[in-house]
């Protein structure tokens, strides 16, 4: 029997071993599309189910009723849920590229290495435990077989390590396939989902053939059930609610289920279907526990293991096929357990604490050269070995029995120490590192002081007077009974605590640090995943230069390798040699490529800064934010240029008005100046002519004719010299004669000339004498000028009819003069352009050629003053300011 | 945790059209049924454990695979109704999560 056994037991390892060979070939042919179906991924989930619950769930419901169904009961729950938690981490897990429960953490708060080792080494204790429990299953249903065959230790222990042995080489050859796939592993999802349906199956014909072969149908089981010991309900309300509640957090928290779960996810609407598949696989693998443990317990004999009715009852019936199926159910629960359990711990340990550890002592820093991937193969594998062989150590030293069978329990209330840190990590932005560190100390301490440690027994590990009196002699210290609060159930009592002290600490600590930024944008990205990344991600259809990939490529891959990787992806895009078009579908594969050597987020950084497409990573979200800063200072320059412009350009349509006016002054001079020019030349040209052609003249009419042209050729020559006068001014060729003199005599001067120069209205001049007794060193004559001008110009267009001009001389730092009169002054738009040459205010009043103001305010540039128009003064006013340096002191 | 609502940016209509109502309301239901299964799973804690009002354990398995049934029922239904309506209706990527 029992070689019949070991051959069916290897031949079945030799198929899987063939499936998951099948399906890596499948995949790397690219036919993989069956292998990742909805169905393939929610068969994958069924890891969940372990030999601790196939062979477990019917000895769990003879000790204790029901009690075994909220294993199942909480992950139901938390996949019916899926929107709120799964849906979420998947995500999540997806555009992050998490590789692990230690690298989720780890990259929420910050990317700390120190959590990922926390985590890490949490999930090592929690599962190695767990993996023991898996050997010392299997063994124990080969000896349910070999009954008389063999009873030694040592064959037992024979066993275990043959099979751990095996599952180590599976997991070493499947689970660290080269470089193939990021974190996807084809060949061992394809035969976990193959041993979901055997363990499905197994678990399903045992209980038919119990149901309808033992008990005569459903009614005839219900009333066997009735009339067992089982028959009424009987459970403890705090442990039914409370082990829901820790198998559902463990459910999330588990490193396999994380794995299978998040990592190997190929696509988020997997979940939908799983959603409700997983819950169904889950109520039928515990449909017929309840009545395999009734007819366990009524047809086998007393004391037999309740544990393995599963395989004792069929084989007591005869139905050795059927034992032998259920056989391999149990093994297949144990051996998919371990493997992936071995993969999800191996990617930990050699991405969190073996490769940081090489990197600083032995790989010359951070430096990536070729041969870095195969530490990180080399590093993996190992840790697969070390990690089964540490579960088949721990069997070995506890030696089995029934301090392992409560271990289950123990390890899932040592992985949900992890939830808070987790929940946290994706549905509360302010959630911390320090938090997080925090939590998972004092929960894992908790855990460990009252749940973890205490089962290896009284005086195994802690002294068997702290279980009584508590830690050095601290009463409220006791394991089972946390400040004094004793009489709870041992499990609850440590589940209660370490989760109530895990949460108070992560949540206090939080609420008390202050993340650091790279934090906050890893707070922001998980919190708010869906509106960060609104689909599966995939590199942009830019234009990488595939030059630049292969180089990059030829470093971590090596040289041959990325050469090969290349030619395929060219053959495959239908190019015959050459390198291959970049396109998002190779740049995926690419990454996936890399990922295998340097880990997900650095491959996909490093595609990322050559391609620079999609922005997922911190980094690119770190470059994203530094690019924001430079956008927004670039605008704000942008836009204070923008604004300068503005006002340039308003500067710029004032010159051109002005320009205009002053063109059309320039044209209305140049008309007046060729009529200015013509009236006193025609009068000459007339009265010339008539004095010439004309005999008998009298005296007095020659004499009046030749006055006339006289006064007509003044009249040229004064214009003439005025032009001169204002473009000898305007070169700088003028020469100033410096003389010294009073203002009042300059202002005397010009009144009278301007008295003397014309004949209309009576101007009246108010003046103040005191006032004006100012010695001044400068050209008096150029000032005389000025002064004459004004007086001259207020003489002529003062349109009051009784017009005054008023002179005000103020001394202070300079000297102002001030010529104010009482007509209408000058309207606004004609104020900046009257002293402008050519500019004459009016038309009609053709007093000059518009030059005096121009002429004005040259003379004042040159000395040193200045000449303004002074709005607001009731009528038209100018000032002349005289700079002090001329001025002398008032005598 | 966040709640059911219009996408935070932008400004959100008040009322939506009948189809993204109808999705909205099926991505309630998917919220609501992991606390209804709870509900009923833990209704067994009311159940009387001694003497002749003793729930027998044939009721207990025909009660719990029942909620278990129809749990599985209500996740297919909502799930298909979320995979038809993801199908033409824009995916809503921003409510919730």
């Amino acid at each position: 029997m029992l070689n019949t056994l070991v051959a069916v037991c290897s031949a079945y390892a030799l198929f899987l071993f063939a499936v998951a060979f099948a399906a890596e070939r499948a995949a790397l042919r690219g036919q993989a599309t069956w292998l990742r179906s909805p169905m393939v991924y929610t068969l994958s989930l069924s890891i969940y189910c372990t030999a601790w619950t196939f062979y477990g769930a019917v000895g769990s419901a003879v000790r204790s009723g029901f009690e075994y169904l909220t294993i199942y009961l909480g992950p139901s729950l938390v996949l019916v849920g899926w929107w709120w938690i799964l849906r979420k981490l998947v995500r999540i897990g997806r555009s992050q590229r998490i590789t692990s429960v230690a690298d989720l953490i780890s990259s929420r708060y910050g990317k700390s290495n120190l959590l990922a080792v926390g985590v890490t080494i949490l999930a090592v204790v929690g599962t190695t435990p767990y993996i023991a429990l898996q050997l010392q299953s299997v063994t124990l249903s080969f000896e349910v077989f070999g009954v008389g065959d063999l009873a030694t230790g040592e064959e037992k222990g024979h066993t275990a390590l043959w099979v751990a042995a095996g599952l180590a080489l599976f997991t070493v050859i499947f689970g660290t396939r080269n470089l193939d796939a990021n974190e996807r592993h084809n060949g061992v999802v394809m035969a976990i989902a193959l041993e979901a349906i055997v363990k499905l199956a197994a678990l399903l014909a045992v209980g038919v053939f119990v149901v309808w072969g033992l008990s005569g149908g459903v009614s005839g089981a219900l009333d066997k059930i009735d009339a067992s010991p089982l028959g009424h309900w009987e459970i403890d309300g705090g442990r039914w609610a409370g082990l829901m509640m820790l198998s559902a957090a463990a459910f999330l928290c588990l490193p396999r289920i994380f794995q299978v779960l998040v990592v190997e996810n190929d696509n988020e609407t997997h979940l939908r279907t799983a959603s409700w598949a997983f819950p169904l696989y889950l109520g039928l693998m515990s449909l017929f526990v309840v009545p395999i443990a009734v007819i366990g317990l009524e047809m086998l004999p007393e004391g037999s293991n309740p544990d393995l009715f599963v395989l004792t009852v069929p084989l007591s019936q005869g139905r050795d096929g059927l034992a032998v199926l259920s056989f391999l159910g149990g093994f297949s629960s144990a051996t998919s357990m371990v493997i992936v359990a071995a993969i999800a711990l191996s990617t930990m340990v050699s991405n969190h604490v073996v490769m940081p550890l090489w990197l600083r002592f032995a790989g010359g820093g951070a430096k990536v050269s070729g041969d870095v991937r195969h530490v990180v193969l080399l590093a993996r594998r190992l840790s697969i070995i070390g990690v089964v062989m540490l579960g088949y150590l721990y069997y070995r030293l506890s030696g089995g029995g029934a301090a392992l069978a409560s271990i289950g329990l123990v390890s899932f209330a040592g992985v949900a120490q992890v939830l808070p840190a987790m929940l946290g990590g994706i549905f509360w932005r302010g959630a911390s590192r320090l938090g997080a560190l925090t939590g998972l100390t004092l929960g894992f301490g908790c855990w460990g002081y009252t749940l973890f440690l205490p089962s290896f027994g009284p005086g195994a590990v802690l002294p068997e007077a702290w279980l009584l009196d508590g830690a050095f002699g601290l009463h409220w210290l006791r394991p089972h009974a946390l400040f004094g609060i004793g009489g709870m159930d041992p499990l609850l009592h440590a589940v209660f605590w370490s989760l109530a002290l895990n949460t108070g600490g992560f949540v206090l600590a939080s609420l008390a640090s202050f993340p650091q930024p790279l934090e906050r944008l890893q707070g922001a990205q998980f919190v708010n995943v869906f509106e960060h990344s609104t689909g599966p991600r995939s590199w942009a259809g830019r234009v990488a230069p595939t030059e630049d990939l292969m180089v990059m490529a030829q470093r971590i891959l090596g040289a041959r390798d990325a050469r090969l990787l290349f030619e395929r992806e060219a053959q495959r895009q239908g190019l015959r040699g050459g390198l291959p078009a970049p396109t998002p579908d190779f740049l995926e594969t690419l990454e996936r490529e890399l990922a295998g050597s340097v880990g997900a987020a650095t491959a996909h950084a490093m595609v990322g800064q050559i391609v620079g497409g999609a922005s997922v990573s911190v980094e690119d979200l770190m470059a994203v934010a530094d690019e924001t800063a430079q956008m927004m200072e670039y605008s704000a320059r942008l836009e204070a240029q923008s604004q300068e412009l503005a006002r340039t350009a308003a500067q710029l349509r004032e010159a051109n008005a002005k320009l205009t006016r002053l063109s059309v002054q320039k044209d209305a001079f140049l008309s007046q100046i060729s009529h200015e020019l013509r009236t006193p030349m025609t009068s000459i040209r007339a009265f010339s002519e008539i004095l010439r052609d004309t005999t008998g003249l009298s005296a007095p009419e020659q004499s009046k004719y030749a006055s006339i042209i006289h006064d007509e050729a003044i009249r040229l020559t004064r214009l003439l010299d005025d032009l001169l006068d204002l473009s000898v001014l305007e070169n700088g060729q003028v020469n100033l004669n410096l003389r010294e003199g009073l203002l009042s005599e300059v202002l005397d001067r010009a009144v009278a000339a301007a008295a003397a120069d014309e004949h209309g209205a009576r101007l009246r001049i108010d003046r103040d004498p005191a006032a004006e007794r100012i010695w001044l060193n400068t050209d008096l004559d150029r000032l005389s000028q000025v002064f004459i001008n004004l007086v001259a110009n207020a003489r002529k267009y003062c349109d009051a009819a009784q017009p005054a001009l008023d002179i005000r001389v103020r001394t202070g730092e300079e000297v102002v003069i001030d010529f104010i009169d009482n007509g209408t002054g000058i309207s606004s738009e004609a104020q900046d352009v009257i002293f402008e040459k050519f500019s004459r205010v009016s038309d009609q009043k053709a007093g000059g050629a518009g030059l005096g103001l121009a002429i004005c305010r040259q003379i004042m540039t040159r000395l040193g003053g200045e000449i303004a128009y002074l709005p607001g003064q009731g009528g038209g006013a100018f000032r002349v300011i005289l700079p002090a340096n001329i001025a002398m002191a008032a005598q | 945790m966040s709640e059911a609502g219009p996408p935070r940016r932008g400004k959100p209509p008040v009322f939506l059209e009948r189809q993204s109502y109808r999705r909205r309301r099926v991505i309630d239901a998917a919220r609501v049924l992991p606390f209804i299964g709870m509900l009923l799973w833990l209704v067994p804690l009311l159940w009387a454990e001694e003497g002749a009002a003793a729930v027998r354990s044939s009721s207990a398995i025909l009660y719990l695979f029942g909620v278990w049934a129809l749990l599985v029922l209500g996740a297919v239904v909502l799930s298909s109704r979320l995979a038809a309506q993801g199908r033409y209706g824009a995916e809503t990527g921003g409510e919730g999560g």
